[in-house]
């Protein structure tokens, strides 16, 4: 692993046409699945006990991207949410905040003032999430109106129907336009399903595809398919920014989302972060949980830590 | 077959194993102890369980609470009917091992396996009656129907008695489990053997799984954790000694768990008729005013 960027202009001509991008993705090495998924597994049996614990869950906490999808999401659970998220345990003054409140573009006003003055970022998904089966103009005003309410992230999806069907030029030309609306005022996430690519070999095409076309971070899923992060596509996504980052020097972020609902799922895949890309990116400015049932289970294992009893579900909130 | 071909059969020896959600795991720590019978012979190996296992059992206790305290009183009278059907079918089971624990001969064995399931039946009887003897219509000075009834405290965990290993563990697991609660049970510390075998039954009598769980090992060890336990609701002291139960007490008073203290009888004699005490110990009154409407001049709108 080189550790010195290589000149940033030896991926410049990879974009040029349709033909170099697809020569390009199709010429990354192919995932050793089997390695990939042993890898993962045996990273998961490390054992973080006493204060390297309490480290873990204090940082996995303020990495959460407290986040609410519902049709049924109501100003008044998104205020509840950033109350959370600006303090998570209020008994416990000492529990950092979390990283971020995640809501749809139309609610990003009401989170922004639940969290105002706090430094808990409201991000938003947008671009006809989930499915994002939607004109590109759609996409872009969804975006805009995102922007345009403050959110300072934006998760955007990829066309996983233009992905599959080989046309990489199409959903690269997505993620640059959005990159473009976002502005510098937003950062943005971009969002490939993992669940919904099949392959391991079209994560990493993914991966790449996105980082090259400026996304800030690249997330695992959305949360609402069958399967989301799992430690293996995770593996796979971090040893992708870890690879752009030797060769072009820029240092992308990386999010698993979806299914991740306990502290030792959490610390998991932690160890892989430290263990693939290294502190620089223990970070909650680089690295992100998105999810929700997570915090509780976090808040209960902090509760156990500092006063040795177990504790339950009565004394964390009802999401 | 002749004689020497039966000598050379190897017997096949049973790995006993908590029973926790359902399932048959081995102790999360992966001990095991020696279990020996009245003269010390050694009998088996059971898992001796950690905390961790008994946080595991909170879990699934806390999972099946909804599912089994929502169930009709009815449909749990059914159920726990069908553990004591699935008990008679291995009353020789529970026999032998009954004999082997508490070293009693064949015959006294027999009548204290006989006991447990009559025991059972008895409680399965009362899931469905329990409201109107402890539960009814209150008369209130107002224009309301005042209606009270019992609901079950939640999870709890239960020191199964040390002595007696069998009927004593169904007289104090039965009442807990009938009024919709969900249990963790501890079993005796030095023969835990028929509690093990009864979770086998348990899980072939349509009971949840996670409804009754039931752990073997250290009983200070496994409960201290428990007394402690945030999401634990009551607990039932019949199997702690003075000493352990004063500390189990003052372990569950910061959140306010319901403790059921030694009771009289939990060290003499668990043949007597149990009465309602256990069941009313872990049940929660409810109380809800219904207004009648006004009254007219001629009385009660109805």
């Amino acid at each position: 692993m080189p550790t010195t960027a290589s000149p940033a202009h030896s991926l410049t001509d990879v974009a040029a046409s349709d033909s170099t991008l697809r020569r390009f993705l199709h010429g990354l090495p192919g995932v050793d699945a089997v390695g990939l998924e042993a890898r993962a597994a045996s990273l998961g049996t490390r054992s973080i006990k006493t204060t390297a614990k309490a480290y873990a869950i204090d940082l996995a906490i303020s990495m959460v991207d407290l986040t609410t999808l519902e049709g049924a999401d109501t100003p008044g659970k998104v205020r509840a949410l950033g109350a959370k998220a600006v303090r998570p345990d209020p008994t416990d003054r000492t529990t950092p905040a979390t990283a971020a409140v995640c809501v749809y573009p139309d609610m990003v006003t009401v989170a922004k003032e639940a969290v105002a003055g706090s430094g808990v970022k409201v991000a938003s998904v947008a671009t006809a999430f989930p499915a994002g089966r939607a004109a590109l103009d759609v996409k872009l005003a969804d975006v805009r109106d995102a922007v345009a309410a403050g959110a300072d992230e934006v998760d955007m999806v990829i066309d996983r129907g233009a992905f599959l069907a080989g046309h990489y030029m199409k959903v690269y030309d997505e993620i640059v336009a959005v990159r473009e609306t976002c502005g510098t005022s937003a950062r943005l996430k971009v969002i490939f399903e993992t669940g919904e690519l099949s392959t391991y070999d079209n994560i990493r095409r993914a991966s790449w595809l996105g980082m090259l076309a400026g996304a800030d971070f690249i997330k695992t899923s959305t949360g609402k398919v069958a399967v989301n992060a799992t430690p293996p596509n995770t593996l796979l996504m971090l040893e992708a920014v870890r690879d752009f980052r030797a060769q072009t020097g820029i240092q992308v972020g990386v999010k698993p989302a979806g299914g991740i609902r306990t502290t030792k799922d959490a610390i998991k895949f932690l160890v892989l972060v430290n263990e693939t890309v290294g502190e620089d990116w223990l970070d909650n400015h680089w690295f992100r949980f998105g999810a929700s049932s997570l915090l509780n289970d976090l808040l209960m294992q902090r509760q156990k830590l500092a006063t040795g009893r177990y504790s339950g579900p009565d004394y964390v909130t009802v999401d | 077959m002749s004689e020497k071909s039966e000598q050379q059969r190897l017997s096949v020896f049973k790995t006993y194993k908590l029973y926790v959600g359902g399932k048959f795991p081995r102790s999360e720590s992966g001990r095991v102890y020696e279990v020996t019978d009245s003269k010390d012979k050694w009998l088996a190996n059971a898992p001796l369980s950690s905390r961790k296992d008994a946080r595991d059992a909170v879990v699934a206790a806390r999972k099946a609470f909804g599912g089994w305290s929502g169930a009709t009183a009815y449909n749990r009278g059914q159920i726990l009917y069908r553990v004591a059907e699935m008990l008679e079918g291995r009353r020789e089971q529970f026999t032998r091992e009954v004999a082997d624990a508490e070293g009693l001969s064949k015959s006294k064995a027999t009548a204290v396996v006989d006991a447990t399931i009559d025991r059972w039946v008895w409680y399965a009887g009362w899931t469905d009656k329990i409201a109107q003897v402890v539960g009814g219509g209150n008369p209130v000075a107002g224009p309301f129907f005042n209606l009270s009834s019992p609901e079950p405290t939640g999870v709890v965990a239960v020191l199964a008695p040390q002595e007696s290993s069998f009927l004593g563990l169904v007289s104090v697991l039965a009442p807990v489990i009938a009024t919709g609660n969900t249990a963790i049970v501890i079993a005796s510390e030095k023969s835990p053997l028929p509690a093990l075998s009864l979770g086998e039954v348990l899980a072939t009598s349509d009971v949840p799984g996670g409804v009754v769980n039931v752990l073997s090992g250290r009983t200070a060890e496994i409960a201290t954790p428990l007394a402690s336990h945030q999401d634990v609701n009551a607990i039932d002291l019949a199997g702690a000694d003075d000493v352990l139960a004063k500390e189990l007490e003052i372990a569950a008073a910061d959140n306010l768990k319901r403790v059921l203290r030694p009771q009289p009888v939990d060290n003499v004699d668990w043949s007597t008729t149990p009465g309602l005490d256990r069941m009313t110990a872990f049940l929660e009154t409810k109380t809800v005013w219904h207004p009648t409407g006004s009254l007219g001049a001629s009385g009660s709108a109805y």
